[in-house]
């Protein structure tokens, strides 16, 4: 069953303005925060929520705001990010443009508990027009007395700025995001330290995706307790999934997390099943990076049993038969895809993305994409199959930050479920379709 | 490159939503402000940073000029030759790649008579191909001056060229609705 916390009320008229959101409730929680709870009991309430970021990473968030360092006379600081880019998610977005205030509320509230008096939402550049609703959002909270000095007259004061990218996939990496916060270049930052020591400025800091901050408001509203009896095990809540590709439905859904996998992709009220009448081959079901799976994986796990929407559930057999919930971004394809075309696309994205910092990663990439050009071409060999799962080995786990793995993953998984269609390439390139136009969407242009 | 002759200087409507954005920050982080000024910088100086459009933020801003080369360099939305006065980005990865941008950006470049990564002789278009832009439920989506045009057909990719035609949408973040960010 659909369950709706976060898009309640998405489709009512004037959301976006103030005074129709606080006639649906708006701003409740940072009204009980401010004037019945201490920040400590926002915490506690974050934590019993068992609430895990939405980004795509799942870590705890209470577990992640405890550990923010609280040196006297040192500013703290929260960022949201918004520089939503993992291919296939557009969930952000969609909440930022439809339910402005949303965040904001979730801004105030998360920065009352972690002590901060300025925050950031970092939005990707392309964003532009959704800066500007968020932007209108925070001049009606300014005068509204919900920004700015002594609010709600708690005493509490706080601001909240916007600050927009200008196109970089490695800036939704927490680090490089920071960095790039800073007028630098996104070259990720080494971990420890952790920005809960030291991240803005050398500050204090908790980064966040826009998502987690949304949940924060029904959590303090309801209740910890009711926010974790939603869901399934630790997989607590709601999460908005990003449905995208050979679908008749695609568009942003809120589920309870464990509804089964079957259901998502074949029911009408979410994504209502393949297009064209056409039956599916694969899915990608937490954004690009993640591994992909042949429909038999996607909807049983190894048991047999439904698989279902879930962190635990979606990661079950591990890398083997499983992958992951990653930032719900849920990518649908048809019989008709050629996987090693696909992957071909993935790879040229990672290697346009790379920052160059680390060279496993920013070798490895472009080597992984001409591998693929050149089997995509009809020059490869059976040895540049065994060449790619080498590199990509070679890259897990030997970088700064995440990107060597959504890097390598898409690759590996390719290549553990879908050999024979790159054999068949290799063996048979007149069964290769369609690819005298691919090298112009290659091209990284440069302009 | 301070040497240069052609100095550039922001308007004084620019100057005032540079300064507003360098309030934003604590005293002596106004760096920060770098990426939302050379978005101005880009807007204000037909659509791409020259040399003299990265300066004239970096003395803005007291810092090296190779402290805004470097990260103009690093971004893909800032555009470091001339473009034209529409600059059209089709989105090439995943979701949109499986429902037809590739036969979208063939189609542009057919009727533009560029490659993608080109200027229309006239001036007028600049084509690319950019990743995701965060609208895969939407696609095959293209940008144009911060819009989105979305689920994109062959069609309807002709009269938004017919209609750009005697457009200029590369001031967009200098528009008068432009909000103070």
């Amino acid at each position: 069953m659909a369950k709706k916390i976060l898009l309640q009320h998405d489709h009512v008229p004037g959301i976006n303005t103030l005074n129709v959101y606080r006639q649906h409730g708006g701003y409740r929680s940072v009204e009980k925060a401010l004037k019945t709870l201490t920040p400590e009991q926002v915490l506690e309430e974050v934590k019993s929520s068992g609430l895990r970021g939405r980004g795509g990473a799942g870590f705890p968030t209470g577990l992640k705001w405890s550990f923010l360092a609280k040196p006297e006379g040192v500013p703290r600081y929260l960022v949201c990010n918004a520089d939503e880019s993992e291919p296939g998610t557009f969930k952000d977005r969609y909440l930022m443009e439809r339910i402005p205030h949303l965040l904001i509320e979730g801004m105030i509230t998360s920065s009352y508990a972690l002590g901060a008096k300025t925050s950031y939402i970092y939005i990707r550049g392309e964003y532009f027009y959704v800066a500007r609703i968020l932007e209108k959002a925070i001049d009606e909270a300014y005068e509204a007395g919900l920004l700015g000095k002594n609010i709600l007259n708690s005493g509490f004061d706080h601001d909240c700025y916007i600050q927009v990218g200008a196109g970089a996939y490695i800036c939704g990496e927490e680090t490089a995001l920071l960095e790039s916060l800073e007028g630098k270049r996104g070259n990720p930052r080494i971990k420890p330290p952790f920005p809960a020591v030291s991240g803005l400025w050398g500050c204090p800091t908790v980064v966040n995706n826009v998502e987690t901050i949304a949940a924060v408001v029904p959590i303090i509203n309801d209740g910890g307790e009711a926010y974790a009896a939603i869901g399934v095990g630790k997989s607590t809540g709601t999460k908005l999934i990003s449905a995208s590709g050979h679908i008749n439905k695609p568009g942003v859904y809120e589920i309870e997390l464990g509804v089964p996998v079957e259901e998502f992709i074949y029911s009408d009220e979410y994504c209502g099943g393949i297009r064209n009448g056409k039956k599916m081959k694969a899915v990608v079901a937490g954004g690009s990076s993640v591994p992909i799976l042949p429909t038999e994986l996607i909807l049983k796990i190894s048991t047999g049993e439904p698989r279902l929407m879930s962190y635990e559930s979606l990661s079950e057999g591990g890398f083997a038969t499983g992958t992951m919930l990653g930032s719900g971004g849920f990518i649908v394809m048809d019989e008709d895809t050629s996987i090693v075309k696909n992957l071909w696309n993935f790879t040229r994205f990672y290697h346009h993305e790379s920052c160059g910092q680390c060279s496993p990663c920013r070798e490895g990439t472009g080597w992984m994409e001409k591998i693929l050009n050149k089997i995509l071409n009809g020059h490869g060999t059976l040895s540049d199959i065994e060449l790619l799962w080498d590199i990509q080995s070679k890259i897990e786990g030997k970088t700064i930050c995440p990107l060597g793995e959504a890097a390598a993953w898409p690759v590996a998984s390719a290549i553990r479920h879908f050999r024979k269609e790159f054999e068949e390439y290799v063996q048979r390139p007149s069964s290769i379709k369609d690819v005298k136009h691919y090298y112009r969407m290659h091209s990284t242009v440069d302009v | 490159m301070s040497e240069n002759k052609s100095k550039l200087t922001f308007s004084e409507s620019t100057l005032a939503t540079a300064k507003k954005i360098i309030s934003h920050y604590p005293e002596g982080k106004h760096k920060s402000a770098l990426i939302p000024l050379l978005h101005l910088a880009q807007a204000e100086f037909d659509g791409w940073l020259s040399p003299e459009a990265m300066d004239c933020v970096s003395e803005l801003l007291n810092i090296q000029p190779i402290e805004a080369y470097e990260v103009a360099s690093f971004y893909s939305m800032f555009n470091l030759k001339p473009v034209g006065k529409c600059v059209i980005e089709v989105c090439r990865t995943s979701s949109c790649w499986l429902v037809g941008a590739e036969d979208v950006v063939r189609h542009i470049e057919k009727k533009l008579n560029i490659h993608a990564g080109e200027t229309t002789k006239d001036g007028m278009f600049t084509l690319k191909t950019v990743e995701c832009l965060g609208s895969c439920g939407t696609a095959p989506v293209l940008q144009c001056g911060g819009d989105y045009y979305e689920n994109l057909t062959l069609q309807k990719v002709d009269s938004l060229l017919d209609k750009m035609k005697s457009e200029d949408k590369r001031r967009v973040y200098t528009k008068d609705e432009m909000i103070q960010i």
